[in-house]
Order: structure tokens, then sequence, then C-alpha cells
């Protein structure tokens, strides 16, 4: 067994490019349901708009509008509009969908439709439809839409950074993605402090008495949702520049359990709670999975009991019984309050 | 106020109480005892592994020949006439597909060789590369499988809009049934200990798969062949099923309820299992699909000449009538039915006119997972078997009882053949591979326009 490349592996799981991702979207859905009590279920869904928000700009929409209007527009000035569309545009309307039928009813339904909408944008955009793949390329997914990003790195392509740990273009999306991470936790921090956060508490703790005191609920959970929404497209955009690729399959629902996993192990409703929760939860992932797989290379493990691609299923085993027995026996998680943040009935 | 009578309703508040009165002392091994058993069943799952489809050792060239009727719907061709020649244009060997559209040729030895399909006997369809039949230069290496592809085009025969709705409808039913047989016990589970159970379509797959491993893998046949028939595997999938639907109940959700753990933390230890049984499943059974062996019935009955049925979706339409029929009757006319709708309605005004909630909602774990099971053995029979059929189903179930009402039993039955009709009508309009997203967007237009559902109601939920 290579345990060098185990410790490397678990080392990149709690500060690489996975734990930015799930740290940004599971700072978001703190915003749902640490601080404002809403069940997302589909935060998958928002990781996706900022991805394809992107992508579709770079690769399909924009060189299209090109075409037809004779428009101009140079590939880095539709990546920031990519980034507008990602960020905002995009996240605005799932939410959208999402809020107005849902927040007025009880949170159950919320989780429901919100499943829902991630299942939709993921069939609709891996349709072979010709129609739909002209413009989301199917389940091969995008491509061709991080060159502008890379580009700015000033890292060189030919070294490794950082011990070994990443190539040149990885050091350079990790060190942007700390930046936004920290930025985001500050964000979330200054918004929590402000009367704004404090009414979303009040509407977690007592949606009834938050109304009684003449606060629209209706209004600032749809606010949450929005907002929340953004950090979650802000990480699957950092996701899909990563991978070089938007792909439906990157954003299937398990995805949005994940990111259930590191929030509710760093504890639902406190600030630094997703990101520990995230890099733990990345940790010990590559750790397993990293350990496994040697294991089975070196035969440690006979194939009896488990083979290479079984390996990659463990993982999410892991993932739901943790999800599971973190639920039922430490609701509050590492950091959180159990009188404050019990995942209480809502 | 609502709100409160309403959490009152789902959560026992109450009930909580009582319980509370009967805890032993030591509650923490309780719960200690089932983190120990879930990680013993991990570590028992891993070491157990059995690989469900194997194969044999010897060289062979097969392959399934698939096309789209005419909903866009997956359907395998049956009777398609192959034969394997050799290099030296010596025939080796001819095959004709099954129900299941596969045909397997075994061959002499490893080699080149080439394939022809019999283009008479396409049933209708038409090859889409024709100057690729025969196929030649098929290189098969020691004891593997080699899989050749004959991509097929549409069917060749148009159909009339309006009886391609007729069509679409009388399929759409039969979905609709499949759905509303494993929706009942979601919704029941939902109305008597409010517990959204994103789990429940694992127990479809359960169902399923269980009716394949004694069908198709173990074949245990000690008492007679009638053991190997998917009758058999049916009986023992609604045996399994609610077995496990007790045991979840007295083992995962009994405890749950007595420590007085929220709804929301319970719905997300259903969706914690729901991920790690879905992994179970394709761990064990790997991605492939499966399909329910000698199932041969493949001949189509037409119906005055506006729809046709293949004999075994004639089974499934009657047969879940008939269950349906009577899982209506029992809801209304028996006592444990009757006690089953009193605590959806109230759980307070049931308990305290005399019900024993407890033992009702144990009924309502076992039928309703019974039900699942079975339900998830029709569906593997219209369709495939593979580790993620619940999961899929789970959302149309979610569309079907949310229209009809969430904890209704009557009106997940009636929604959930509403949201089957309208999934498969919608191919109609949009292409075939997205027919659930019009289910799941009716869903959301349901919510906006009468969130209480056709049969719930109306009172404000919030």
């Amino acid at each position: 067994m290579d345990w060098g490349s185990i410790i490397e592996s678990l080392f990149r799981g709690l500060i690489g490019e996975s734990f930015i991702v799930f740290a940004l979207a599971a700072i978001g859905l703190n915003l749902h349901f640490g601080y404002t009590g809403l069940l997302n279920f589909g935060q998958a869904v928002f990781m996706a708009a900022g991805a394809y928000g992107l992508a579709m700009m770079v690769a399909t929409i924009g060189p299209a509008a090109n075409r037809n209007f004779g428009w101009d527009l140079s590939e880095s000035t539709l990546f920031w509009l990519g980034i507008f569309v990602g960020v905002v545009v995009f996240p605005v309307v799932f939410a959208l969908i999402m809020g107005i039928p849902t927040l007025r009813l009880r949170a159950d339904y919320l989780a429901i439709v919100t499943i829902a909408v991630a299942e939709i944008f993921r069939i609709v955009v891996r349709s072979p439809t010709p129609s739909i793949k002209k413009w989301t390329n199917s389940s091969d997914g995008l491509t061709g839409f991080s060159g502008t990003f890379y580009d700015m790195s000033p890292f060189s392509t030919q070294d490794r950074y950082l011990f070994n740990l990443f190539t040149g273009n990885q050091m350079f999306l990790v060190i942007v993605g700390w930046g936004v991470l920290a930025i985001g936790a500050t964000i979330c921090w200054l918004l929590i402090r402000s009367p704004w956060g404090r009414v979303l508490k009040a509407i977690r703790e007592d949606e009834d008495a938050a109304r009684s005191l003449g606060k629209n609920a209706y209004s600032y959970k749809m606010q949450a949702l929005i907002l929340g929404g953004v950090f979650g497209a802000v990480g699957g955009m950092i996701r899909a520049i990563g991978f070089s690729v938007a792909q439906p399959d990157n954003f299937i629902t398990d995805v949005t359990f994940f990111v259930w996993v590191a929030l509710i192990l760093g504890g639902a409703g406190k600030v630094l709670a997703p990101i520990v929760g995230a890099s733990l939860v990345y940790g010990l992932l590559n750790f397993s999975d990293t350990f496994l797989r040697e294991g089975v290379a070196a035969e440690v493990i006979p194939e009896s009991i488990m083979t290479g691609t079984q390996v990659g299923q463990v993982r999410f085993m892991l993932m739901g019984l943790g999800l599971a027995l973190l639920a039922a026996f430490r609701p509050q998680g590492i950091f959180g309050n159990k009188e404050e943040m019990a995942l209480d009935d809502r | 106020m609502i709100s409160v009578l309403l959490r009152s309703l789902g959560e026992p508040s109450n009930g909580r109480a009582t319980h509370i009165s009967h805890q032993r002392p030591g509650r923490r091994p309780t719960w200690l005892t089932t983190l120990l058993g879930f990680v013993a069943a991990f570590v028992a799952i891993l070491a157990v592994n059995g690989t469900a489809m194997a194969q044999n050792g010897e060289e062979t060239v097969g392959g399934t020949m698939r096309a789209k009727d005419a909903a866009g719907e997956k359907i395998f061709v049956e009777g398609v006439e192959f034969s394997v020649v050799d290099v030296d244009g010596n025939e080796v060997g001819t095959a004709t597909t099954d129900a299941e559209g596969v045909w397997l040729v075994e061959l002499p030895g490893p080699g080149v060789y080439s394939v022809l399909l019999d283009t008479e006997t396409l049933q209708g369809f038409e090859l889409r590369n024709p100057d690729k039949n025969p196929l030649t230069g098929v290189e098969v290496q020691p004891s593997t499988n080699k899989n050749t592809l004959f991509p097929l085009g549409e069917r060749v025969v148009g159909e009339s809009n309006s009886i391609r709705a007729v069509q679409l409808f009388v399929d759409g039913i039969k979905l609709g049934m499949i759905i509303a047989m494993c929706a009942i016990g979601l919704s029941l589970i939902y109305g008597t200990t409010g517990l959204t159970n994103f789990a429940h379509g694992e127990m479809v797959t359960f169902g399923a798969m269980t009716a394949f491993v004694f069908h198709v893998t173990w074949q245990i046949d000690f008492l007679g062949t009638w053991m190997t028939s998917l009758a058999f595997g049916a009986v023992m999938a609604v045996l399994f099923a609610g077995i496990a639907g007790g045991l979840f109940n007295r083992f995962v959700w009994k405890p749950l309820r007595n420590r007085g753990a929220s709804l929301i933390s319970a719905l997300v230890v259903s969706i914690g299992l729901s991920i790690f049984f879905r992994y179970v499943f394709l761990y064990q059974f790997g991605g492939r699909a499966g399909f329910y062996r000698d199932y041969r019935i493949g001949q189509q009955v037409e119906f005055f000449g506006l729809f046709t049925m293949l004999r075994k979706d004639i089974f499934i339409v009657v047969f879940s009538a008939l269950v349906l029929v009577g899982i209506g009757a029992a809801l209304s006319r028996t006592r444990v039915g009757k006690a089953m709708r009193a605590v959806s309605d109230n759980r307070d005004l049931a308990e305290s006119s005399g019900i024993d909630v407890e033992q009702v909602i144990r009924y309502v774990w076992i039928v309703g997972s019974a039900l699942a099971g079975l339900g998830g053995v029709l569906f593997g029979l219209t369709e495939n078997i593979n580790w993620e059929m619940g999961f899929r189903l789970l959302l149309l179930m979610f569309a079907g009882v949310t229209l009809g009402g969430l904890g209704t039993a009557y009106g997940a039955l009636l929604g959930s053949i509403i949201a089957g009709v309208f999934i498969q009508m919608s191919t109609l309009i949009i292409p075939g591979d997205m027919k659930n997203v019009g289910a799941l967007m009716a869903l959301i237009i349901i919510l906006l326009v009468r969130p209480q559902g056709l049969l719930g109601r109306a009172e404000r939920i919030g």
C-alpha cells in the first residue's frame, strides 16, 4: 500500500477543490436551513445553475448571439457575462420556481419540490432532443469555457505546488476558491449579525411570531432561498471550472446530500460549521476512498469482498449512513447548539 | 394556531408524553444498539458480496435489440433472427431474440466472426445503418462475451394522433396503478406518523430485487419448479418487503419517535437511509439492468383497433386493479383499515377514542412496505430492474400523492393514476425521454393552485 498517496489524497480532501465547492454550497444551505429553516434538497440544481450559466454563456449562447445578431463579444467578455448569468440570473430563476409554490406551505413541501426541480433540470439538460442538445450538449456536457480563467493564472502549468499537491492550474483555482470562500463566509457572518439575519432566525424559531410582528416571512424566506442559491451557484461554477466541463451527472441529487452531510456534521446555524464540515467530510472520504483503492490494488482486500468499481459505491454508502446517524443521534453536529439548532420541527 | 394543531397531528406531541412514561431508565443503550446494528449490517453487506449477474467462461457473441415505441419508450424487439459466420464462411450458430430482446450465440472458440441479421424478422423496424449488416470483423477474445450493436430506427408504421392518445392513455393507467400501489404506503406513513419517507422508493427496489433473486439468481427448486416462477418470487418480495417494513418501524422509526426526534430530523434520517440502501443495491447488483427470466408472453393483443397491449401488461392492469380495489375495500370496511384512516385523519382523536396508535402504525408500515414491494415487481416487469428504479419512482409517487392530497389514502390512489396518465400523455407534446418532467412540473403547478391536493381538506398548511 502506498501510504504517501493516501496521505496526499487526505490533504487534497481537507483543503482542495472539492472542499471549496462543497463548503460554498454548504454555506448557502446553512443560510437556507441553518438560519431560515428551509428544507432545500435541491442545492445541486443551484450548483448546476452556476456551472451551466457560465458554460452555456461561453460555449453556446454567446457564440450563437454573436452569429445571429452580428455582435462581436470576445471570449473573455462572455466569461464575465457568464459569471453574472451563472451566479445571479439562473439561481434567482430557480429560487423563484422553487419558492413561489412552496414557501407558504409546510416545510416538507419545499423538500419535495426542490428535489423535483433538481431532477427536472438534470433530465432536461441531458436530453438528446436536438433543440435542447444544441444548447447543453446532452450527457457529454459543455467544455471550452474555462480558458479565460486559466489564462489569468500566474502559476506555471509545468510545476507542482504546495508539497506537490496541486498542478499550476489547480493551485490557481484553489487560491481563488479560498479567497471566494473567505469572502463568502464573511458576508454570511455580517448578514447574520444584521437586522435582516435576526429576522431570518426569528422565522426559523417561530414563523407565526415573526409574522405577527409585521415581518413578511414569505419575502424573507424567498430572499434567503435566493441568496443561499447564489452561494451554491458559485460553488458549482468552481466545480465546473475545475473539471473544465459542465456535465449533468456532476449535479445528481446525491450531490445535494453530500452538502447536507457537510452542513450537519459541522453544525447547522454556525458560520464556520459548513467550512469545517466540508473539510472533514472530504478529508475522510478521500482517505477512505484511496485507502480502499490501494487496499484493493495491493490485494490486501480480496477481490471477493470488493472490486475497484465498488470502492466508489462505498463512499456513497458511508455518506448515507453518516447522514442518517448524524440526524438521529447528533443533529446539532460538532459546533451546533442543541437548544438553538437541533433540526427542530417547523 | 392551525400550524400548531397540524404539528400536533403529525408529531406525536401527547404521544411523546405517554411514551416517555413507558421508557426504561437506560435509554442510551437502545440507540447504541441500533447504531451497532447499523455498523454490523454494513460490515455484513461488504462481506457477503454476491455478484448477481455472473458470466460463463466461454466465448459468446450476442446483443440486445432495443427500439423506441410510439411513446418514445424503450422496448425490446422479440423474434429477430441472427446467424454467425466464421472467417471461412461456415455458419457456427443462429439465435433469435427473446422477449427481452436478448440473443446469444455460443462460439467454438476465440476469433473473428461476422454477424448477419435477418431483416425479414425485424417486426416493422428498420436498421439505422443497413450497410452494417452483416456486421463483419467481430473480434472475440478468449472467454468473453462480445456485444454487437444493431441500432434500430423508428418503427415504419405510422399512427394517427388520436389513436396514439388512446394508446398512451391505456399505458398511463397501467403506470398510474403501479405508482398508486407503491404510493399508498408513502401516503399512509405520512398520515399516521407525519414522516415524509424518502426511503420508500428503496422498498420498491428491494421488492423487485427480491423477486429477481428468487426468480433468476438462486432458482431454488427443492419443492418443485414452481419455486422458480415469478409468481413465487413476487410472493417472496411481498413477504420480505413487509418484514423489512416492520423491522424498520421497530428498530429505526419507533425508537426515533420515542426519543421525541423532530419530524425534520426523521426526514433527514430517511434520506440518509435512502442513499445508503440505494448504493447497497448498486454494490450488490451492479449498475446493469436486470430482467425477469422467461417472461415470454410477449404477444400483443389489439383492442377495438384502438390500442394494443402486451399480454403481461393486461395481466398487470387487471391484477393491480384487483389489488387496489381490495385495498380500498379494506380501508373502508375492516377495523384495521378504518383505524388507519382515523389515525391519519386525527391522531389525537383516534388515540383518545381507544385506538392503539402504535399498533396501527406498525400495520401501516408492514402493509405499505409490502405493497411497495409488490409494486416494485410489477414495475420491474414492465421496465427493468436496476438499483435506482425506486428512487426514480419515488418522485412520481410524490407527484401522485401530492396531487391527491398528502396523507389521504384514497387521494394517493386517485392522484397516482392521474399522474401516470399525465406522464404518458405528455409525450404527445414533449419528447419521450423527458416525460417525467411533465409529472414533476404538474406537481409544482398543483402546489400553486391547490396545495392541499384533490382530496385534501382545504386548510392552511403552513
